[in-house]
């Protein structure tokens, strides 16, 4: 509830308002949402037993999450063992701080990064430009959003909202000549920035997928290989790691690697895998020469223990809920208002920062259980909704009006008679309202849906009220059929 | 077309008994869903009864938080349907709250528990009852229109009621059945949802109308009035010929004119 809009606080519904009115960015999202899921299909069907490989998925998360500690443990000392450096950070605050310190000690005056979700989250790169560095994403989509001076609005697509045309423009404004929405002609203009500054940039900065808790490596899934470069070039390598992301052993990691680019792009395997394991080490021929690990709680840790909210932590960042949500394919991803939009968004954001900041984001969304089906590792996020908005209600967080009509539905549908009266006094209520059979007035508690639809009306007669005459109608034919020549079939209303 | 009656009715005693869970939706908004229901279970030779016991659910408050007005409903049920053989519902997604969230709910009243699990254990959509319990695939129903089929979520994420609908739909007599674009996606109803998040579900709504209306059939038919009541409200204020029916509706529809045929 925290964005502005013309000085005005606002929530998601308001945020949305915005995106509904915006018809590129509505075309674009679906366009793209729509391939992906296509993609999606044939990638897990030609795989073939798609829900053990999820059954499977969801098992190891499952079993790390449970035993995080023990497997952070192994994992940092093993980083440590291999020659980098580990830090930990209870929040986004002191993990931009470590970020900082390592920067000035380094007297940093250029970084490149590779996408990072967990950097958006420590809203690393506002700090760097407030402290004259420069930081250039190197992800063509991060890149895209970067220049437009925007947020992702998407975890594994950021410029989801944006198309061809509006990118052309974002590129000859940022320097590009003569360029046209061909494909070829915008990566090559990024190529080619990018060369510069992956040779000169004095840091790099990358998330991380997955650590191995067994080696102590970070595993980089990339599709452009800017990995690589933003790992090896600069002298200084900083991996930025939510605190969950650990597998124990590289065995678990072959089910990672083939459930997370099949339900995030749909591809079978991601074009670049690169698994960095500690700094460069005397003989090797590529490598960092100073590697540091943050490692972020920012709200993950009060999650174990938590037996509803525990399998947030499982999730491996792929977005195929976002891809599937009903919503997200309607309002995108800035409309959330928070680093994680979608459904994971909507479970991730007000559980990590509790408060009212995030706490109308469970409501955006009509339960319908897309997310769930669609997750890999199987988070039943709809579940998770619904359970977050019981939080919200035990918390005394909701609208009076609100907590009134449930009492109301309390007391009327705790006992049949009762409803029964309810529904006699709304069936006169309705009668001033009632035109051509349906509602169209958008007065009232129900506007929400009288805006944009028909409401039906209370029946002339309940089927409780029905029930009685209709036995007895259908006794009447059972008697007649066993008269001879009898009519079979019954009367028709 | 021999029916389960005609089949069955020699078997003295064997006669099958199912209640009937109404939901509230179909009480009080759409009573003729639960008479086309009864008619066709009539039909087949199954004995229906309805315990006035039952209100809801509770799944309006379940979704919007409020476990314990959640449950003062769900209680209704529980009492209600004690006794019951088989529950039938006109719904996937009021079946599917039962067998998804009834259990937990209850779950520190062992009595409740055990009413809980049992109720789960008898409680059927519709169309899943008379596919797999009934064995009933085709009804002898004649319905010479052009059909289109929306999948309800909760009936087919939560409940896995999949191909059901689609099988007792093949199976009507003139009945030409096109595929609805898009059809898994979500309708925008979601309860409160639609009212809270109202210009979010319109969008959501419109969309959904947008492929029936590719579609170009004459029928939008479903399994769940929650989302038909949306469709519905949306078809009707965009001002399109479209017939909106539950299965039950249709089915009993085309056993009349199937009848006479």
């Amino acid at each position: 509830m925290t964005t502005e809009i013309d000085g005005k606080q606002t929530g998601v519904l308001d945020r949305s308002r915005l995106a509904l009115q915006d018809d590129f960015l509505r075309a674009a999202v679906r366009f793209t949402a729509d391939r992906l899921r296509g993609k999606k299909r044939i990638a897990t069907e030609s795989l073939g037993n798609w829900e053990t490989w999820r059954e499977r998925g969801m098992q190891i998360r499952s079993h790390t999450v449970a035993n995080l500690d023990y497997y952070l443990a192994q994992f940092t000392e093993n980083v440590e063992a291999a020659g980098g450096h580990v830090h930990f950070a209870d929040d986004a605050a002191e993990a931009a701080q470590t970020v900082m310190n390592i920067l000035m000690e380094k007297q940093a005056r250029s970084v490149v990064k590779s996408k990072s979700m967990v950097s958006e989250e420590i809203g690393i790169n506002h700090l760097l430009e407030e402290h004259g560095i420069e930081v250039v994403e190197t992800d063509l989509g991060e890149y895209i959003v970067q220049l437009a001076r925007e947020t992702p609005s998407h975890i594994i697509i950021p410029a989801i909202h944006k198309n061809r045309r509006q990118i052309k423009d974002l590129f000859t404004e940022a320097g590009g000549e003569n360029l046209t929405t061909d494909t070829k002609t915008l990566t090559a203009f990024a190529r080619n920035t990018m060369r510069n500054k992956f040779l000169r940039a004095d840091v790099g900065i990358t998330g991380c997928n997955f650590g191995i808790a067994e080696s102590g490596s970070v595993v980089l899934f990339t599709n452009e290989g800017n990995a690589d470069m933003v790992t090896n070039l600069p002298k200084t390598h900083i991996v930025l790691m939510g605190m969950e992301r650990l597998l124990p052993a590289f065995a678990d990691l072959e089910v990672m690697a083939n459930l997370l680019p099949r339900a995030a792009t749909g591809q079978s395997i991601t074009t670049y895998m690169s698994v960095i394991t500690g700094n460069r080490r005397r003989g090797d021929i590529d490598g960092a020469q100073e590697m540091h690990l943050i490692v972020l709680d920012n709200g993950r840790s009060r999650q174990i223990g938590d037996a509803k909210m525990q399998s947030v932590l499982n999730c491996i960042r792929c977005g195929a809920c976002l891809n599937v949500c009903p919503v997200y394919r309607q309002i995108g991803g800035h409309a959330y208002g928070s680093v994680y939009p979608g459904p994971i968004g909507a479970v991730l954001s007000p559980v990590l920062n509790e408060g009212e900041k995030y706490a109308d984001l469970p409501y955006a969304s009509s339960l319908c259980g897309a997310c769930s089906e669609a997750c890999p590792v199987k988070i039943p996020l709809h579940d998770l909704l619904v359970h977050l908005r019981q939080r919200h209600v035990e918390h005394g967080h909701t609208k009076t009006m609100e907590r009134l009509a449930f009492r109301g539905f309390k007391v009327a549908f705790s006992r049949p008679n009762r409803l029964n009266l309810a529904i006699k006094m709304a069936r006169l209520g309705q009668k001033a309202l009632v035109r051509n059979g349906h509602i169209e007035s958008t007065l009232g508690p129900l506007k929400g849906w009288t805006a944009g639809r028909d409401a039906p009306t209370v029946a002339k007669q309940s089927f409780h009220d029905r029930w009685r005459t209709l036995q007895s109608e259908l006794q009447t034919q059972h008697n007649h059929a066993l008269e001879p020549k009898a009519e079979r079939g019954g009367d028709v209303e | 077309m021999e029916s389960y009656r005609d089949e069955h009715e020699h078997e003295e005693g064997h006669m099958m008994k199912v209640s009937l869970f109404v939901t509230c939706l179909v009480d009080n908004l759409y009573p003729q869903v639960g008479e086309a229901m009864v008619r066709l279970l009539d039909h087949l030779g199954v004995e229906v009864d309805f315990p006035q016991a039952q209100t809801c659910c509770g799944q309006p408050a379940f979704n919007s938080g409020y476990v314990d007005e959640a449950r003062a409903s769900a209680k209704t049920l529980l009492d209600a349907f004690e006794d019951a053989n088989y529950v039938i519902s006109p719904s996937g997604s009021c079946t599917g709250m039962v067998h998804h969230y009834y259990e937990e709910m209850f779950a520190d009243d062992p009595k409740r528990v055990r009413q809980a699990v049992d109720l789960a254990d008898k409680s059927y959509e519709f169309s899943q009852f008379l596919v797999n319990v009934l064995g009933v695939t085709d009804i002898g129903a004649f319905f010479p229109y052009s059909v289109t089929y929306h999948p309800s979520c909760h009936g087919s994420r939560l409940l896995g009621v999949k191909d059901e609908p689609l099988q007792l739909l093949r199976n009507v007599r003139g009945l030409e059945l096109i595929d609805l674009p898009y059809d898994t996606d979500c309708c925008g109803f979601g309860g409160t949802f639609a009212v809270k998040m109202g210009d979010i579900s319109t969008a959501m709504v419109t969309e959904k109308v947008s492929h029936v209306r590719e579609t170009g059939a004459r029928v939008l038919v479903g399994v769940d009035m929650g989302c038909l009541m949306n469709i519905g409200g949306r078809i009707s204020r965009e001002g399109e010929q479209v017939r909106v029916m539950h299965l039950a509706e249709l089915l009993y529809e085309g056993v009349q004119a199937g009848v006479s045929d």
